[in-house]
């Protein structure tokens, strides 16, 4: 307890580079949480992706459609339990920085394949009753405050035209990891209207997701899948959706690896402060070491004193910098452009590794010091003018 | 009079370690900051260098990229029709109605997949874009299923080398040369006959039409007649400069944005390094600013001596940092261009502001950081100073 003491009356002999060792690793910790929020968020859709869903594409890439008699082919392969599909609709919603996918679904199924997109039951049906119906996720809803009934006027890219749908539900996301943003409607108003205007293109869906019994039988399922259509003129690639969603990020691999690097410089700059506020401590404390030897304090007591104090500074820094953390996400989840990350949480390992990283500094930056204290023998320090 | 330099040097000298630890700090954020600057530059150079001046490009209005976009071949043969349009000697029109897709190539080494554009071009295509060398094999010969491929596709992929066979649309295409632009986006690409893509794709459509004016000057000419005329309504042209840095804008807007932020956090630490080593030093000597005061030194002349010594200790860190930033200048990265959904790959580039501005920042860290603690080391008593040991 007296160690405990004497830790805080050394903490408060500097107090200006104390508080400022203090902000300074309150700020690293902060940029830390930040950069790995970043990071979670950039994964959000492979973090989100459920183990019983394939996706099955185009081999060559997801921009080909595939026809849409091959979900009566895919049914048959053993150990599926339910098949859907969707086409990616694109398009320009009031101006080209409104980001938010825009889908064309089998309306029939596709929600009973994604369970963590709650729609209320009386919404689902008048959904799947109308054809030019849409359902909206929420963040979608408070964003351009849609309400059950207006009118989303679209103009197409890929299917050129203007396109209007009309709200008739919206959906909750159910995990904190479901994208609250896409804008889903009925595949089957985008076939008539294909019909009419370009045949050609009539009877195409983007991808099919099949939703299957055992997950372990993935890798089987998918081979089966593909095999069905090997050497035919649309071959298909089925992969787990967590595989498909990482496809798409690995070409944003090196970044991600960049912003990944920056979060570990951070650390390093937060031992460097500490580190050095503490080589200061001790270098002007040398003398009282050697009295405090003198006094008949074992090595252990120094030792505690030094890291104690070092320790008390990293996790005092450390939990400010995480209080902090949560403000400031928010503030540059603002900052973003909107639609940029749909989900953007700060995630409990983000939480658990800044805790831990301050802690881990807290004890290196006393290694040096306590090096010193231990080294130099009591006549050597009690010698040493200060 | 003046302290001399010297005097400052010694000092951080002799409390080497101190020193050397806020001078790595500053370091990491130049290079940080430096970093991020680069990488943004870097995109945003070779987008931009993927465009030429005299070019326009035609996409439909609502596209967000080339590979959304559809031009029919009618719309095209009106485009290509217009006055502006620069002509071969022969009569035809020098543009290129290009087939964009895109396949997916595995890359060398790992498992990962990646979104490569594909584009179909003209005959006249090479003449648009003579920035295109071959630096090996030949041109793909036209009516033909073959292809050649940017510099940094032929490196970074399976398969994706001269003389092997890539398998899209049906039909095994060979590789028979590597292009290279010198860096800009079209190194990302492949390129093959139009009209062989077009089929194999079953694609009847243009995705974009590309034009090269007969000089940059008829640009607003052009783009007159062009929106005049009732049947191009649903399309959009524009100069191809501005399309490819319209392309990089949100990728770059992002590394900016986190960059920027981060930078912030960053030298806001360093700043607190700084004044912790700052005051350190100040308090260390008091007795002997004291006696340099004794001897006849004003307070300006302790004052900036201190500042001379922070703005020392920030250079070093600022010069530090930028030595490791330069070094980045050997490496591609490559992302997902999302504008067109393919991958495009890029160097960190370094640029004479981005050293003006990472240096100046060190400078800031540290007066900033060395302020504070220099005014207390002017602001000192004598008598006290002198008595504090």
């Amino acid at each position: 307890m007296r160690v405990m003491k004497l830790i805080i009356k050394n903490m408060l002999r500097h107090k200006l580079r104390t508080f400022l060792t203090v902000v300074g690793i309150a700020i690293a910790v902060m940029a830390f949480g930040l950069i790995r929020t970043v990071i979670t968020a950039w994964y959000a859709g492979v973090e989100a992706s459920a183990a019983n869903r394939l996706i099955t594409r185009h081999a060559v890439s997801f921009i080909f459609p595939l026809p849409l008699a091959y979900e009566s082919r895919i049914e048959k392969v053993p150990g599926i339990n339910l098949v859907t599909y969707a086409n990616w609709f694109g398009g320009v919603y009031i101006d080209k920085d409104q980001f938010f996918a825009r889908i064309a679904v089998d309306a029939e199924h596709y929600f009973d394949v994604y369970p963590e997109l709650i729609v209320p039951q009386d919404q689902l049906a008048t959904f799947k009753r109308e054809r030019n119906a849409c359902i909206i996720g929420s963040q979608i809803a408070e964003r351009y405050n849609l309400k059950i009934g207006d009118i989303m006027p679209i103009e197409g890219d890929i299917y050129p035209g203007r396109w209007e749908f009309v709200v008739r539900g919206i959906y909750k996301p159910r995990d904190k990891g479901t994208d609250p943003s896409n804008m889903i409607f009925h595949w089957q108003y985008l076939e008539e209207r294909m019909k009419e205007e370009a045949p050609v293109r009539s009877g195409q869906v983007g991808w099919y997701v099949i939703k299957i019994n055992n997950p372990a039988e993935d890798a089987q399922v998918s081979r089966q899948v593909d095999d069905l259509f090997a050497n035919s003129p649309a071959e298909t690639k089925t992969e787990t959706e967590k595989a498909f969603q990482q496809g798409f990020m690995a070409s944003a691999g090196a970044i991600i690896t960049a912003i990944n690097l920056i979060s570990f410089i951070v650390i390093g700059i937060i031992m460097l402060v500490l580190g050095n506020t503490m080589i200061m401590a001790a270098r002007e404390r040398v003398r009282e070491y050697a009295v405090l030897k003198t006094l008949g304090f074992s090595t252990w007591h120094l030792v505690g004193l030094i890291a104690g104090e070092s320790l008390a500074i990293s996790t005092l820094g450390g939990a400010i910098g995480l209080a902090v953390t949560f403000p400031l996400t928010a503030a540059f989840a603002e900052a973003l452009p909107k639609g940029w990350f749909p989900v953007f949480n700060v995630e409990p390992i983000t939480i658990v590794l800044a805790g831990s990283a301050a802690i881990l500094v807290g004890v290196i930056a006393s290694v040096f010091p306590i090096q010193r204290a231990l080294g130099t023998s009591i006549v050597e320090g009690l010698r040493q003018a200060g | 009079m003046k302290i001399p330099l010297k005097y400052s040097l010694r000092s951080l000298w002799t409390r080497r370690l101190t020193t050397v630890l806020t001078m790595i700090g500053i370091a990491l954020v130049v290079f940080v900051f430096a970093a991020v600057l680069m990488m943004a530059h870097g995109l945003q150079k070779t987008l931009v260098a993927t465009g030429s001046d005299d070019n326009m490009i035609v996409l439909r209005k609502s596209a967000s990229g080339e590979i959304t976009s559809i031009i029919g071949r009618e719309e095209a043969a009106i485009i290509t029709s217009l006055p502006q349009v620069a002509r071969l000697p022969d009569g035809k029109a020098l543009a290129s109605g290009e087939v964009v897709v895109i396949v997916n190539l595995q890359y060398v080494g790992t498992e990962g997949y990646a979104n490569i554009m594909v584009r179909g071009v003209s005959p006249e295509a090479s003449l648009l874009r003579p920035q295109a060398r071959l630096t090996s094999g030949r041109l793909f010969r036209f009516g033909s299923r073959e292809v050649i491929v940017g510099s940094s596709v032929a490196r970074r992929f399976q398969g994706a080398g001269l003389g092997e066979r890539i398998k899209f649309g049906g039909d095994l295409w060979e590789i028979v040369g590597i292009f290279d632009t010198e860096g800009s986006g079209f190194d990302s690409e492949i390129w093959g006959d139009g009209d062989q893509l077009g089929q194999a794709f079953e694609r009847s459509v243009f995705s974009t039409v590309t034009v090269r004016l007969t000089s940059a000057a008829q640009r607003q000419e052009f783009l007159t007649a062009f929106e005049a005329d009732r049947r191009l309504q649903t399309l959009e042209a524009k100069p191809e400069k501005q399309f490819y840095e319209e392309q990089s804008e949100l990728m770059a807007m992002f590394i900016r944005i986190l960059g920027i932020a981060i930078t912030v956090i960053f030298s806001v630490g360093a700043i607190i390094g700084a004044m912790i080593t700052m005051y350190a030093a100040v308090s260390n000597r008091t007795v002997e600013i004291g006696t340099l005061r004794s001897l006849g030194f004003r307070r300006r002349s302790v004052l900036s001596a201190f500042l001379v010594e922070s703005f020392l200790l920030s250079m070093l860190g600022g010069l530090a940092g930028l030595l490791l930033a330069s070094i980045l200048q050997f490496f591609s990265v490559s992302m997902i261009n999302f504008a067109s959904f393919s991958e495009i790959a890029f160097s960190f580039a370094l640029s004479p502001e981005i050293i003006l501005m990472s240096l100046l920042f060190a400078v800031i860290m540290g007066i900033v950081g060395g302020f504070l603690p220099a005014v207390r080391a002017a602001r000192l008593d004598i008598l006290s100073a002198l008595r504090a040991a």
